[in-house]
Formats: C-alpha cells, structure tokens, sequence
C-alpha cells in the first residue's frame, strides 16, 4: 500500500505531537491503537480522498482581526442543528392528525414523554434563537459590507435562507393545533391570498383545497419536515462552500498596507 | 466596482488572509465558545419560559384573538399602519415582496468598492432605518393587547326589547367579544384601529343581511364564519344580532335602561 504523503497542518506549536524521546520504549499498546486508527483513516482516505476536502476547509487561514460578531454565522448553524435534532425527536411522538391527534400528541409529549415539555421548548424557543441569530448575522454582513464583489452570489444564497427561516416558522407555529396556531394561521394563510396574481393559487396550495382542513395539517407538517429543512441543509452546505472558497472577510476598517507596516516593524 | 478595483481589493484581501491565523483551532473555538452560548440560551428559555400548550383549536368558536409568532409582528402591524381596503394587498403583499427583492438585489445596486460603514453613508441610513422602522413595528405588535371585551353600553332600545331578545344581544356581544374580531376592528374604545374598518356604527352603513354575507365570506385576511351558521345557528344569529344593532348611538342613551 502506498504511503499517502500530504502536507502538515498549521498545528499551533503547543498542540504538535512530540518526537519519541531515545529511551522511550518502541510500542505501546496506546501507540498500537492509535496505529489501527491511523490505518482506518488511510483506508477511507485512499478511497474518498476526503482529507484534502477536510484539510482545505479546516487549515484555511482566517484573516486577521476577526472578531466575535463572526462566530454568528456558525451559531445560526448550530442553531438549525438543535432544531433539526429537537425536531426528530418531537418527530417520534408527534401525529399531524387534524381531527384531535396532533392536539393531543403534543399535550402527550408536554404531560407524560421523559423530558417531552423541555424538548418541545427547546424546539419551539430555539426558533425565537435562530431568527434572532439569522437577523445578527445579516445585519453584521450588512454594515461591514461584505455583501459586496466577491461575494454577492453568497448574499443571495443567505437572504434565501432567511426566507426558508421564516417559511419554516410559519408552517411550525400551526402544528400544535391550538387556538393560538389554528386562527394566526388561518390569518396568515388568508393574508397570503390577497397577492396579486399567485395569491390565491398560494393560498389554496397551502390549504390543500378551498376549505382548512385535514389536509391543510399534514400539508404543513410534510413542508415543516421534509420540503424546507431539506432546502434549507442543502442551501447551508452552499453557503458554507462559498464562504470557505471565497475566504472570510476581513474587517472593513483593516487595511492590507498598514498590516504589512507592523510587519515590518516587528521584523 | 470596475476590473482595476476588483484586483486591488482580492489583492489586498490575499495579503490580509496570508496575515491570519488558520480556521481549526482559532476559528474554530470562537465558534464553539458561541455555540455552547447559543446552547445554553436555549435551554435556559426552555426552563424558564417552557412550552405551554393553549387550548384546543376550535374552528367554530374562537375564544383567540390571532396573534402570530412574535417575529411576525412587524408584517402584522404593516396591516394596521395601512388602513384603507384598496391598500391592503399593497401591505400584505407588496411592501414585503419589494422588500424581499430590494434585499435579494442588495449587492446589484450597491456595487461601490467602499467597505468602511462610516464612509457609506447612504446605505447605513437605509440600514439603519429599517432596523428601527421593523423594531417598532415588532414593539407596536407586542404592545397591543388582545382584547375580549366589549365595554359599549346596551342601548336603551335594546333594553326596552322582551328578554330573548336582550339575552340574544348579550350573548352576540359575547361571541364577538371572543371571536377575535377585536384584533382587527373597533367597537366603541375596544379593539384595535384596523386593519379592519370600524364597527361602532356598522349598522347604519350596512344592513344585517349585508353583514351575515360578510361573515360568511369575507374579505381576506378575516376568517370566515361560515362552518358557524350551520353548527352553532344560535350563536350566529346572535352575533348578526348584535353587529346589526351597533349603529353608533350608544353613547346617548347608555344607561337608561341598565
């Protein structure tokens, strides 16, 4: 098998593995195992290719001055992660069943489902989280300008995602099935019936028929849990790939000339 | 940004990156610091705030004032802002799709090389503007109450009516008081100022068959009453009943009979 020759990581001097001093003993059971892992890892590798990926996304350098209002990208992601995983969970117990069993499957999963209540509240604040974060986040691409050239196809992308954020709340707030749901979504659903021209067609489509309905439940549910989370992984993995191609940007004020002023300073 | 500006800025910005520091682990722990952050939001909100569940819905009597999810509130109160029929689709449709297509269009039109937020006057002021403008919409939203009374006096010719048919108003007063009607129409000092057109004096301006019609097929964004007229009949003549007598002479003669 040939050995797979690739570069070292920028490893921060502290975490780089130590040389094997003289007198240490040749293998250790430890040694042993990280050897297996090692091998697994090359197998896969030797197959997939996917440290260069790996390697390319995760060794890229990050400019200089970056600040904390650029972690909000990745916490609207973790935040879409806790809804996705909150979501399977709720997923197990919950019935789009118009006539009284998603009312009931949800008082089911408050009342008597281990940590039911705390769940369906993570799942239900944790959109309240992500729409504020997805908000941030724009505002913080907004004002430092990094909408601009080259990354203007990644600002679309985003403002799709923001759309997708909203959507995926609107189809999420009916499925309770409480009063609350039922009349702000009959409301919504009414108010996107005065569009012009694609309006009632909306409407309907949404309603599934003329009438709110059983059909227009499981219609929301399915759009909830497949349709949108589908659109929304996909469109993320878009995101990130451009962000990652394209670099992060620096921050506005920074400037490439006073930088390598300092860096002939220091010299 | 012409070709000259384009290359100056990738050049600047290669030298810039070339200065920084790689993503895994610097990047990296920044973004996990704020993920466990976001996390603990999270639960915390969870704890304290929990996951209560209303009543049961209901599509005959509506006992909720429809309210959507707080971050909704801005495009609800743009119906209220707007107030004449003939503008409604504008608010409901048109200034959040134009909105949505200014936003989408973003980096099309504004193509200045400039970055520094100080130096992009124009756009911070847009910016700016619409923040506010969306964070008092989204105060407005949170700060109307939902109302479920109704507070007008019985008239005096309500009252000098034989008993059925004073229970039948009260009863329609209930109903209306608890359908929701409140969060889109005004009767007397209750109730919010539209989106839907005043009620206090419906009476004088359209007949009880005309506002039977109307509640059975309104006009969008109101939910229809029709399932109501054949399931609760009662219930519905109670409600005709009671707009059918709002004709906006309540004031005079309010206690008179009570």
């Amino acid at each position: 098998m040939p050995k797979l020759k690739v570069p070292a990581p920028p490893i921060p001097e502290p975490l780089k593995p130590r040389p094997r001093r003289p007198g240490a003993p040749k293998q250790k059971p430890l040694d042993a195992a990280a050897d297996a892992g090692a091998h697994v890892v090359d197998w896969v590798d030797e197959r997939t290719s996917l440290s260069g990926g790996l390697r390319w996304m995760m060794f890229r350098k990050v400019p200089k001055g970056t600040n904390w209002f650029y972690t909000l990208g990745s916490a609207t992601m973790f935040a879409f992660l806790s809804q996705a995983v909150t979501g399977v969970f709720l997923a197990m117990y919950y019935r789009p069943d118009a006539a009284g069993g998603a009312y009931e499957s949800v008082r089911h999963i408050n009342d008597d489902v281990f940590l039911g209540e705390f769940v369906h509240g993570m799942h239900k604040w944790g959109s309240s989280v992500m729409v504020i974060l997805v908000f941030l986040h724009m505002a913080r691409t907004f004002f430092f300008g990094a909408y601009k050239y080259p990354r203007e196809l990644n600002w679309v992308i985003g403002v799709a995602l923001l759309i997708l954020t909203m959507a995926m709340s609107f189809t999420g707030y009916l499925l309770p099935f409480d009063q609350r749901s039922y009349w702000a979504t009959i409301v919504g659903v009414n108010i996107n019936g005065t569009g012009p021209l694609v309006g009632p067609y909306l409407s309907d489509f949404l309603r599934g028929g003329a009438e709110f309905g059983a059909t227009t439940l499981s219609r929301f549910y399915a759009i909830h849990m497949m349709l949108i989370p589908g659109a929304i992984g996909a469109l993320i993995g878009a995101h990130l790939y451009l962000v990652a191609k394209l670099g992060t940007t620096a921050p506005p004020w920074l400037k490439a000339e006073t930088a390598e002023e300092l860096r002939e300073e220091r010299a | 940004m012409n070709r000259q500006q384009k290359e100056q800025y990738l050049r600047e910005y290669s030298t810039l990156k070339a200065q920084g520091k790689p993503f895994f682990p610097y990047a990296v722990a920044k973004d996990g610091a704020m993920a466990c952050v976001v996390m603990l939001a999270i639960i915390l909100m969870s704890i304290i705030l929990g996951a209560e569940l209303g009543p049961k819905a209901d599509p005959t009597t509506t006992t909720y004032t429809p309210r959507p999810e707080w971050y909704f509130f801005f495009l609800f109160e743009l119906l209220r802002v707007i107030k004449p029929p003939e503008l409604v689709p504008l608010a409901t449709i048109g200034v959040p799709t134009i909105a949505m297509i200014l936003l989408f269009l973003l980096p099309f039109y504004d193509r200045g090389p400039e970055r520094r937020p100080e130096r992009r006057p124009v756009a911070m002021i847009a910016g700016i503007f619409t923040i506010a403008a969306m964070g008092y919409l989204t105060y407005l939203g949170a700060s109307a109450g939902s109302p479920t009374t109704i507070e007008a006096p019985t008239p005096a010719r309500i009252a000098a009516l034989p008993a059925d048919q004073r229970q039948m108003y009260e009863q329609g007063k209930q109903v209306v008081a608890q359908s929701g009607c409140l969060a889109c129409h005004k009767i007397g000092e209750n109730g919010n100022d539209g989106p839907g057109p005043h009620l206090t004096d419906i009476a004088s301006r359209l007949p009880a068959q005309g506002i039977e019609r109307t509640l059975i097929n309104p006009t969008a964004p109101m939910p229809s009453f029709k399932k109501l007229q054949p399931e609760q009949p009662e219930t519905f003549r109670a409600m005709v009943m009671f707009l059918g007598e709002l004709k906006g002479d309540e004031e005079g003669g309010g206690s008179e009979g009570g």
